[in-house]
């Protein structure tokens, strides 16, 4: 039994550690697209994210002053001065330096190098240089090609250039205060957990956020040479115009519905859930065709009031069933004592099965919000006219990746900005998400 | 007028709109129509009844009628006409042209590729995931880290693994993980990962697998749970070591939930399209069906043959769809 209980102790700990390592696993390249969008296109090509948490020795291209600086000392001409000052940058220790890019690594500092073109120059370890040349020199500064430890540093520069100048950082104050009031607000009601009561941090925290926003506005203008600010903004407005009525609309049509097929009777019942259930496998593909042909014919066309009927009609069919399945579950007591006191079909509906079923219908929204936030082909073929007007944010990274490929820090950026609010939704209500898809796996 | 304002409206609309038809329609049917007084009482409130559940359920089934089902038929139609002979019925001649196409064909391998390796590896991890996770303290808070790129688009994800792909000129220091690992491991050059053919397949099914492997782990975990305690205490006395606990007497037991997982993920590939368009688009010999769907209807504007490929998707999807229906009957009864 002690050998037993020794292989134990052992797989727990080959468990913890291949859970770990699965994690990391998982969650590294999300944290590579994170850190990449707090960096500098500069740190972006130089080094990869996973070491922009430590100082690195990176090999820095400085010159010195220009010719025009250099002061007569006897028979020389002279150029005294220090390396960073050049382009405003913070003094570094420079560990080796070089005057040609083939050995940058030639000299340490106070090493005096004999340049190419005549004269010397001698560069100390705080970036102090004197360059010394026989002959008047001329044109640009001497390259010096440094290399030196470089402290970690993060910028919300990136923020800046797609969202607009301080629009993150306030975003930031702005949630931190919502936060703080909603917890202020779930203290206050702290005896009313269930029911109603139990939103209103929730709710009151949003609020907050929306006032804020309002009163203080988000942005302070444009940053400079931000060419992806206005779009990246209005694609993030567009994507939530599309994104809450196609959530809302579908749930109460479905929820009619659902109670129909679970709580009455009728003929045809059984074969119209079957109905249901061959629905939510269709793919929407073969639907893109024929109702583009349709929007177009009556009138629609091309913009958000078809987009909202698109994902209304492709969300119904996993409504209808999360909740059908939900509210066949609901106690028989309780329905069939209302029907017995005289209500109606309806107020039961209203006062009885639709506040019971509130955890079925929150997992739909976070289903169809996801799921409509995320979406590329059906605003693609429903929502984007050839004017432009009108774009999502999927949309709008997919042309980022065409137009910018090259252009890390602004593509991360404009990725994390488009799945932050997914990101923030889920981690709020996981619970309700979990619940949602062990229901709505058909079992 | 400003979009945020005609959506608020269109919420006001959509919801005032709902609740509106669904009263209305209630009291016209039970004070005008069949009137719950007079000589008629008993018929009349027996009518209504048989009435009401119609007046339920026909928002619902009109949209899903004219968005899903319209459609399936719809397509078929257009599969067979011309759209340039101003639709006239060609007969199978979009299917003809179709299979004659080298990019199909590429289009059909890939996507039983993607068939055979997405939900079997998606599965795996999910399980392996569940089972470990389930056996550690902090490992709800693992799972929520696993289960997390199941919120991320496929365009994000897209970018995300981009990085993770890429590839910078061999003198330069390499910015993507893979490219920096495969020197480290004492690679000669760094590669351009998604343009090898072949290959590049696997590095974009991965992305889905990092996705799905979460949504595997969560319904696996929940089913893990359901198993009755004794089965596993019974094994462990008969001095069943921990993997043939596992394999002999847990998943057997799951392997219900197992099929369903594998073919919920099956139908996710089925329709894959964002990660091969924002990745690839179907270049270097990447093509999957719904992007080569895509690229018929809205590049070549050839209606016919783009009608033709959703048909082979769908048909694809039917044998889970007959599988998924005869369960739920099954259920039902």
């Amino acid at each position: 039994m002690d050998n037993m209980a020794g292989t134990k102790s052992g797989l727990t700990w080959a468990v913890h550690i291949s859970v770990a390592l699965l994690v990391a696993l998982w969650l590294f390249p999300t944290v590579g697209l994170f850190v990449s969008s707090f960096r500098t296109a500069d740190q972006i090509a130089t080094s990869g994210w996973w070491k922009a948490m430590f100082a690195a020795e990176q090999s820095l291209t400085l010159r010195t002053a220009g010719a025009d600086e250099a002061v007569r000392e006897g028979d020389l001409y002279v150029l005294e001065g220090n390396l960073f000052d050049i382009d405003g940058r913070e003094t570094l220790n420079i560990s080796v330096w070089g005057t040609s890019a083939r050995d940058v690594t030639a000299y340490t500092p106070g090493d005096t190098a004999e340049l190419r073109r005549g004269g010397t120059v001698t560069v100390q370890a705080n970036g102090d240089y004197r360059l010394e040349t026989a002959e008047e020199p001329s044109g640009r500064g001497q390259r010096v090609f440094v290399t030196a430890k470089v402290p970690p540093e993060f910028t919300l520069g990136n923020y800046d250039t797609v969202l607009g100048k301080n629009v993150a950082l306030n975003v930031v104050i702005y949630g931190i205060a919502s936060l703080i009031f909603g917890l202020v607000l779930k203290y206050v009601f702290r005896g009313s957990e269930r029911g109603i009561g139990s939103y209103i941090p929730l709710f009151g925290g949003l609020a907050l956020f929306i006032l804020l926003a309002f009163a203080f506005g988000l942005s302070d203008g444009r940053a400079e040479g931000a060419q992806t600010s206005d779009n990246m903004g209005r694609a993030f407005f567009s994507t939530l115009t599309v994104t809450i009525p196609a959530t809302i609309i579908p749930i109460l049509i479905a929820a009619f519905a659902a109670y129909a097929l679970a709580w009455m009777d009728f003929p045809g019942r059984a074969l119209l859930i079957a109905l249901v259930v061959a629905l939510l496998v269709v793919p929407l593909q073969l639907a893109l065709i024929p109702l583009l042909k349709l929007h177009l014919a009556i009138g629609i066309g091309k913009g958000y009031l078809g987009v909202w009927l698109a994902h209304t009609g492709f969300g119904l069919p996993l409504a209808v069933y999360l909740l059908r399945n939900y509210m066949v579950g609901l106690p028989r007591d309780i329905i069939e004592n209302a029907k017995v006191d005289g209500a109606t079909d309806f107020q039961i509906f209203v006062r009885i099965v639709l506040p019971l079923s509130f955890p079925a219908l929150a997992s739909f929204a976070i289903f169809q919000f996801l799921w409509t936030w995320n979406d590329l082909l059906v605003a693609k073929v429903f929502l984007i006219d050839a004017t432009g007007d009108t774009t999502v944010m999927t949309n709008q990274i997919v042309e980022l990746l065409g137009t910018r490929g090259g252009n890390w820090e602004i593509l991360a950026t404009a990725a994390f900005v488009s799945i932050a609010v997914p990101l923030l939704v889920f981690f709020m209500m996981q619970k309700y998400l979990v619940r949602g898809m062990l229901a709505g796996s058909v079992k | 007028m400003h979009p945020a304002l005609q959506g608020l409206l269109t919420i006001v609309i959509g919801v005032g709109g709902c609740v509106g038809y669904f009263y209305a329609s209630n009291l016209v049917l039970d004070k005008v129509i069949f009137p719950a007084k007079g000589p008629n009482i008993g018929r009349n409130i027996n009518r209504a009844n048989m009435v009401r559940p119609w007046l339920f359920l026909f928002p619902a089934m009109f949209a899903l009628g004219l968005y899903l089902a319209y459609p399936v038929f719809e397509t078929l139609r257009l599969s067979v006409t011309d759209r340039s002979l101003g639709g006239a019925f060609v007969g199978f001649d979009n299917y003809t042209q179709m299979f004659g196409e080298a990019k199909f064909w590429e289009a059909v391998r890939n996507n039983f590729m993607w068939l055979l390796i997405v939900p079997a590896m998606s599965t795996a991890f999910g399980l392996l995931a569940a089972q470990l996770t389930d056996r550690i303290g902090w490992g709800s808070i693992a799972k929520s880290l696993i289960f997390m790129p199941m919120a991320i688009s496929f365009v994000g994800a897209a970018v995300i693994w981009k990085l993770v792909y890429d590839a910078r000129p061999v003198d330069q220091e390499q910015i993507g993980v893979l490219n920096a690992i495969y020197l480290g491991l004492g690679g000669d050059e760094p590669q351009q990962w998604l343009t090898i053919p072949f290959w590049n397949n696997f590095f974009l099914m991965i992305v889905l697998i990092w996705i799905q492997t979460g949504f595997a782990m969560v319904i696996l975990s929940a089913a893990l749970r359901g198993i009755p305690e004794e089965t596993i205490e019974a094994a462990i006395i008969d001095g069943a070591n921990p993997f043939q606990v596992f394999f002999k007497i847990k998943v057997p037991q799951i392997m219900g939930t197992i099929v369903v997982v594998w073919t919920t993920i099956t139908l996710v590939v089925l329709k894959i399209f964002d990660i091969v368009f924002a990745m690839t688009n179907g270049q270097w010999e990447t093509q999957v069906l719904a992007n080569y769907m895509y690229d018929k209807l809205f590049r070549a504007n050839d209606w016919g043959v783009g009608s033709a490929s959703a048909i082979v998707i769908m048909v694809l999807v039917t044998p889970i769809l007959v599988w998924n229906v005869r369960n739920a009957r099954k259920e039902m009864r």
